[in-house]
């Protein structure tokens, strides 16, 4: 789970790190009103997306009047922010931070990742900040500071300063770093984060350190142990079908391309997307609906996948287990008698009793196309799209 | 002989009286797996599928001689569960258990070092299939019925998708020594590599079928050892060639978020270091008959 940068900030605080004076603004009045508040002369107003890159998408203004605050505030509020990462959809300005401005001196990149390759908590760091970690990795690899942390006794003072010293801070700055970086440590830790990205973190024109912006994500895992965490949920920036797939037990992803997808188990799924590709199609999702597969969860995957307008057929590929092949064609059946499903559907059963839920399928009077095989279900769902497509454009 | 577990091998059940725990471990006796009871705090000395129910399983290992541990515990207490069988002496465990916090698995992963190599106990999983030695034994919540014996050592993230290619192996009379489930989680108990190894020392395994996806170091890491320590052939196949960047496909690690993590990425470093690929997924049966072949 994602969050805004104001709520990370706020959270990186608690911990001891350092941050710059802000309020958040849902309207252009409460924005003017929050840089009165501060005070000064600069502001900057930040559109709160979830997502990096806002500067250069313009979500970013630097303001020198309250009339500027405003202007901008009226700019941004409701607007959809596209980046580089949010797709062609963008997502939906509906909170702004407005921040004190402040004087850079220079940036640093910090963030701390769980790392799969040591399964421990590591630092990866670079005195090259302003670019986001992978322009790093390409232009100044060698800039890189990674150390990786021993979860039984958590990360240690010097483990702390042999970063800020790699990172270039002054004998001044010494007690500040280790303090945002022990900081950014203990939030990962204490509130089952899988992310914290401050970037950058800078240090002031004044020798201050501050986290100009900051990104936290969190393990959905540990959510149930996290309420705080869980209440900053921002639904207005999460796909809602992803969304109502979530609330519904199912796992789904949106994609591009047109043949709706309804598959127990990720693997399996990933690999029936795989062998449309090979065939020559698009898949239009990623759908694990579980390993049980009962009527009401393929009925309620349907649902799900019919309202992709752009769907052109549907490949179901569920393999029975410990359940039976007869008793997931019923429901199959079930759904489909109930929901007046226009698309082709291609339905492709294996494992257990699968002789039996074939012959129910094609005894049934719901239109739907059978295969045998994998490679005949990715066959069949891709000519049967083109032959829908065909005759929606025809 | 198999890798982990036969007819012989004691097992016992953590979370045994639960709803899940119940019904995979009857699937389990009715397979033949030698169930010799189960953990449940709280309900020692109780009876349950005939079998004795123990309060700790230091008690179950005491009464029992339990060499091996089935974990159905929910996912706040899974990582005690998997702790409490590596202090209690089990040697191998697999967890069924979908839904660990990743720092709960950083933790387990850090106490089990405490224990020498050689009295560590193996860990599969968490968020796994489970591992059978078919016509011997089998843990987990698999179905046991697709699973032809034979001399393919098979080890998958995924549970249905591992259930695939022994469907497309039986259907072609190709048999599996073991089928390891290492599970789709970030961090697990063991990877590929570590089963690699013991395919390798198996007299009954001729050949190795790796099934990985999207996500993490692990496919790479094995990759590397196949290269460099492998005599038996290792044939592989990598799940989402069409997952986008930074998403997450259904298990909790099937993401991509550094290089090399990604299907084309591992397929060419597996293919670099001579492992068989795989391309597409309706061809296990047939990659690995002609593999077998071959030897």
């Amino acid at each position: 789970m994602d969050i805004h940068e104001y709520q990370a900030k706020a959270l990186l605080a608690e911990f001891g790190m350092p941050i710059a004076r802000g309020g958040i603004a849902y309207s252009p009045e409460q924005a003017a009103y929050r840089a009165k508040e501060l005070g000064g002369e600069k502001w900057v107003v930040k559109a709160q997306i979830h997502s990096g890159a806002r500067g250069k998408a313009g979500g970013i203004r630097v303001c020198s009047s309250e009339h500027e605050v405003t202007e901008a505030a009226n700019q941004l509020l409701g607007r959809r922010l596209v980046t580089n990462q949010t797709g062609p959809g963008g997502k939906l300005v509906g909170r702004l931070y407005i921040e004190e401005a402040t004087d850079i001196e220079r940036e640093i990149y910090l963030a701390f990742v769980l790392d799969r390759s040591s399964e421990r908590i590591m630092c990866v760091a670079s005195a090259a900040g302003g670019m986001d970690i992978e322009e790093i990795a390409e232009k100044s690899p060698d800039a890189i500071v990674r150390v990786s942390i021993e979860p039984a006794v958590g990360m240690q003072d010097f483990q702390a300063r042999e970063i800020a010293f790699a990172l270039g801070m002054g004998a001044g700055q010494l007690a500040e770093s280790v303090k945002a970086l022990k900081a950014c440590y203990r939030a990962f830790r204490d509130l089952d984060a899988t992310m914290v990205e401050v970037n950058p973190l800078v240090v002031t024109a004044g020798g201050r350190i501050i986290a100009l912006d900051a990104k936290m994500a969190f393990d959905d895992n540990a959510l149930f142990r996290r309420p705080r965490i869980s209440e900053l949920r921002d639904k207005s920036q999460e796909d809602p079908r992803e969304m109502s797939a979530a609330d519904r037990g199912l796992s789904y992803v949106g994609l591009d391309g047109d043949i709706g997808c309804i598959i127990n188990g990720a693997g399996l799924a990933m690999a029936t997307m795989d062998m449309i590709k090979h065939v020559g199609g698009e898949p239009a999702n990623f759908l694990d609906i579980g390993g049980g597969a009962s009527p009401e969860r393929v009925a309620k995957a349907f649902n799900l996948v019919l309202s992709d307008q752009g769907v052109h057929a549907i490949l179901v590929n569920i393999f029975a287990g410990i359940n039976r092949c007869d008793w997931v064609a019923e429901g199959v059946i079930q759904a489909m008698e109930r929901l007046d499903v226009v698309v082709p559907v291609v339905v492709r059963l294996s494992g257990t009793n699968v002789e039996l839920g074939r012959r129910i399928l094609a005894g049934s009077k719901v239109n739907l196309i059978t295969a045998d095989t994998l490679a005949e279900a990715a066959e069949k769902a891709v000519a049967a799209a083109e032959s829908y497509q065909a005759t929606l454009a025809g | 002989m198999s890798i982990f577990l036969d007819q012989k091998t004691r097992v016992i059940v953590q979370g045994y009286t639960g709803r899940i725990g119940t019904f995979h471990a009857q699937e389990m006796i009715d397979y033949g797996t030698n169930v010799v009871g189960g953990v449940t705090p709280g309900k020692g000395g109780e009876k349950h599928l005939e079998r004795p129910v123990f309060d700790t399983v230091k008690n179950a290992v005491h009464e029992t001689g339990a060499e091996a541990s089935v974990v159905f515990v929910p996912p706040p207490f899974a990582a005690d569960a998997i702790m409490e069988a590596a202090d209690a002496g089990i040697r191998f465990c697999v967890c069924v258990t979908d839904g660990i916090p990743a720092q709960d698995m950083m933790r387990v992963k850090r106490y089990m070092r405490r224990y020498k190599r050689e009295d560590r106990m193996t860990l599969t999983g968490p968020n796994c299939a489970g591992t059978i030695s078919p016509g011997r034994a089998m843990m987990g919540i698999m179905p046991g019925h697709i699973y032809l014996q034979g001399n393919v050592g098979l080890i998958g993230r995924s549970g249905t998708l591992g259930y695939e290619a022994a469907s497309q192996m039986k259907a072609m009379g190709i048999g599996i020594s073991t089928s390891v489930g290492i599970g789709g989680d970030p961090i697990n108990g063991s990877a590929f590599r570590d089963h690699l190894e013991r395919f390798e020392l198996d007299p009954d395994t001729h050949l190795v079928v790796m099934i990985g996806e999207i996500g993490g170091p692990q496919e790479a890491e094995a990759a590397a050892f196949a290269r460099d320590h492998m005599k038996k052939p290792v044939l592989a196949y990598i799940a989402g060639l069409t997952a986008p960047k930074g998403r997450t496909m259904g298990h909790a690690g099937a993401i991509v978020t550094s290089a090399g993590e990604s299907a084309a990425e591992k397929v060419e470093i597996l293919r670099d270091a001579g492992v068989g690929i795989i391309v597409r997924p309706s061809e296990f049966g047939n990659a690995i008959a002609e593999a077998l072949a071959k030897i």
